[in-house]
């Protein structure tokens, strides 16, 4: 019950997660893979104009993004569903919210990251300008973990669901839409030039209020798919 | 006599101790042969008339990427092979080609779009040559993800096997992508069917790396699956001897 | 070609030793790769062996 063992229990949770990725490499790679394609997808698809492909570039690598995320985040705890683990997350004296805080960590260091690191090539595969190629990596930068945070809230909800992918991807986008709007903007504005703080002051504040009310929202999901 | 051979190589075990012994020439060949295609190509051709000395990222990107399309082929015969006749060193050696074949085509894009900026201005383009080119990664990549989904072995084999044959398509496709459509990338200067149009003293840094490249693949082919002969006769007891005296 | 112009590549030298740099580093990888694979395998089988030993009577 204290917080030293707290820390042991949220550290522990967070090393497991990402040990089993680790060795299922296949979680990494294959929403990184995704996301590439799906990115591809576009130029094939609208045509190779450079001048529209760097007009529809941020928001296309924005959604590319989110669809990745979504496409992870299905697996974040659906193993520890079927082998009981979540339910002793729940029996445990821990709070649940800090235990949801470590699994959200595991998957965004698991897939948001790889996400980020790779975005540069797709910018430039789509032919965005140096600024905003940056202002893309801090988009999603702030923004992928929001992505693991909200998506957590619908996995939760879904869990115990036998079509739970679809339900999932009709609660979890539209919660997605906001940071969308002002992440692709965002992109688009430092594409020409001007300041964009305003933006990223705004998807800063969702990091904020996500950070601090989807773990709750999370445990409290969890508890009732779990009832 | 060659009903013996083919007998002897369907086995494993011989497969995996012949290679042993094949690798280190194969290796040693290619160095010689990649020695001789950089001295060549960095130090003995002349510069180019337009391109300077950047086009000599050409000994890399050509060869890489030939060796990208040759590798996909061999993948899907041997896994045709595999499919049709059961032979398990055919469905072995289609999965160990997929990695180095990714390899070489990733190298293949890069090179190709470091080449590129400095001549065309531009990192990337969608034009036919590239996005088939990436596409060629992707069904790689496809292919490796769909071999590491599967438990089984023998099922993860059959499965990529048609994969690959699917994807086979795609090979004459690039081949032909510049020919066919109005392409920024250059049009074939060697392997059409007439006198190649490129100069002598570029054409034989060109070949020698070609064949550098192709004695790589051989033998890295063979390190890669004399690997995945060990995973899949891990149960057997020369495997369990092999281990114990290593 | 002198030295100087071997590593200049006539202004060219970022695209090209960097192209060739990283050949090198993928033609190595694909060979190391493997090598430890190797190792690692045997290593494995090995101790799986000694364990099935131990546990049969």
């Amino acid at each position: 019950m204290t917080s030293d063992s707290l820390l042991r229990a949220f550290t522990l949770l967070l090393k497991r997660d990402l040990t089993l990725a680790i060795r299922h490499r296949a979680e990494i790679l294959n929403p990184l893979l995704f996301f590439v394609l799906v990115t591809s997808l576009f130029p094939l698809g609208i045509g190779a104009d450079p001048k529209l492909l760097q007009a529809v570039g941020p928001g296309v690598i924005w959604v590319a993004a989110l669809l990745a995320a979504l496409l992870s985040l299905e697996g974040i705890f659906r193993s520890d569903f079927e082998d009981g683990t979540l339910e002793q997350f729940l029996l445990s004296s821990h709070p649940v919210s800090v235990l949801v805080i470590a699994k959200v960590l595991a998957h965004w260091l698991i897939t948001g990251l790889p996400l980020l690191v790779i975005s540069p090539l797709l910018g430039v595969l789509l032919g965005l300008p140096g600024d905003a190629i940056m202002i893309l990596l801090i988009t999603l930068a702030l923004g992928t973990p929001v992505l693991s945070l909200i998506g957590a809230v619908g996995v939760a909800l879904t869990v115990g669901l036998r079509k739970g992918g679809m339900i999932l991807s009709l609660l979890v986008l539209p919660l997605y839409v906001p940071l969308l709007i002002f992440a692709a903007n965002a992109v688009d504005t430092a594409a020409v030039g001007l300041p964009v703080t305003a933006h990223l002051s705004l998807i800063s504040a969702l990091l904020v209020l996500s950070l601090s009310l989807s773990p709750l929202a999370t445990a409290a999901a969890l508890r009732i798919s779990l009832s | 006599m060659f009903n013996n051979f083919f007998h002897k190589m369907a086995s494993p075990r011989y497969f995996y101790n012949i290679s042993g012994q094949l690798i280190p020439w194969i290796a040693a060949a290619c160095m010689a042969l990649f020695l001789a295609g950089l001295y060549y190509g960095l130090v003995k051709a002349p510069p180019d008339y337009q391109q300077g000395d950047s086009y000599r990222i050409m000994f890399i990107h050509v060869p890489a990427a030939w060796m990208s399309m040759f590798i996909y082929v061999v993948m899907a015969g041997a896994g045709a092979i595999g499919l049709i006749w059961h032979i398990k060193l055919a469905e072995v050696m289609a999965i160990s080609s997929a990695s180095i074949g990714a390899s070489f085509t990733f190298l293949a894009l890069v090179t190709g779009s470091i080449w590129g900026k400095p001549m065309w201005g531009t990192w990337w383009v969608w034009d036919a040559r590239l996005t088939s080119e990436l596409i060629l990664l992707f069904l790689y990549l496809g292919v490796i993800s769909l071999y590491n989904a599967i438990d089984d072995k023998r099922t993860a084999a059959r499965a990529v096997a048609i994969l690959a044959l699917v994807g086979v398509v795609n090979i004459p496709i690039i081949h032909y992508s510049v020919e066919w459509w109005n392409t920024l990338h250059q049009g074939p200067t060697v392997t059409k069917l007439d006198k190649p149009s490129i100069h002598i003293s570029m054409l034989i840094p060109l070949l020698l790396m070609a064949f550098a490249f192709k004695l790589y693949y051989a033998f890295v082919l063979l390190m890669r699956a004399r690997c995945e002969v060990l995973e899949r006769e891990r149960h057997t007891n020369w495997v369990k001897e092999l281990a114990e005296t290593k | 070609m002198s030295l100087n112009e071997f590593f200049h590549m006539g202004g060219y030298a970022f695209y090209v030793w960097t192209s060739y740099g990283l050949a090198l580093v993928v033609l190595l990888l694909n060979v190391i790769g493997p090598l430890r694979q190797r190792k690692k395998l045997l290593h494995d089988i090995a101790r799986t062996n000694r364990r099935a030993r131990r546990n049969t009577p």
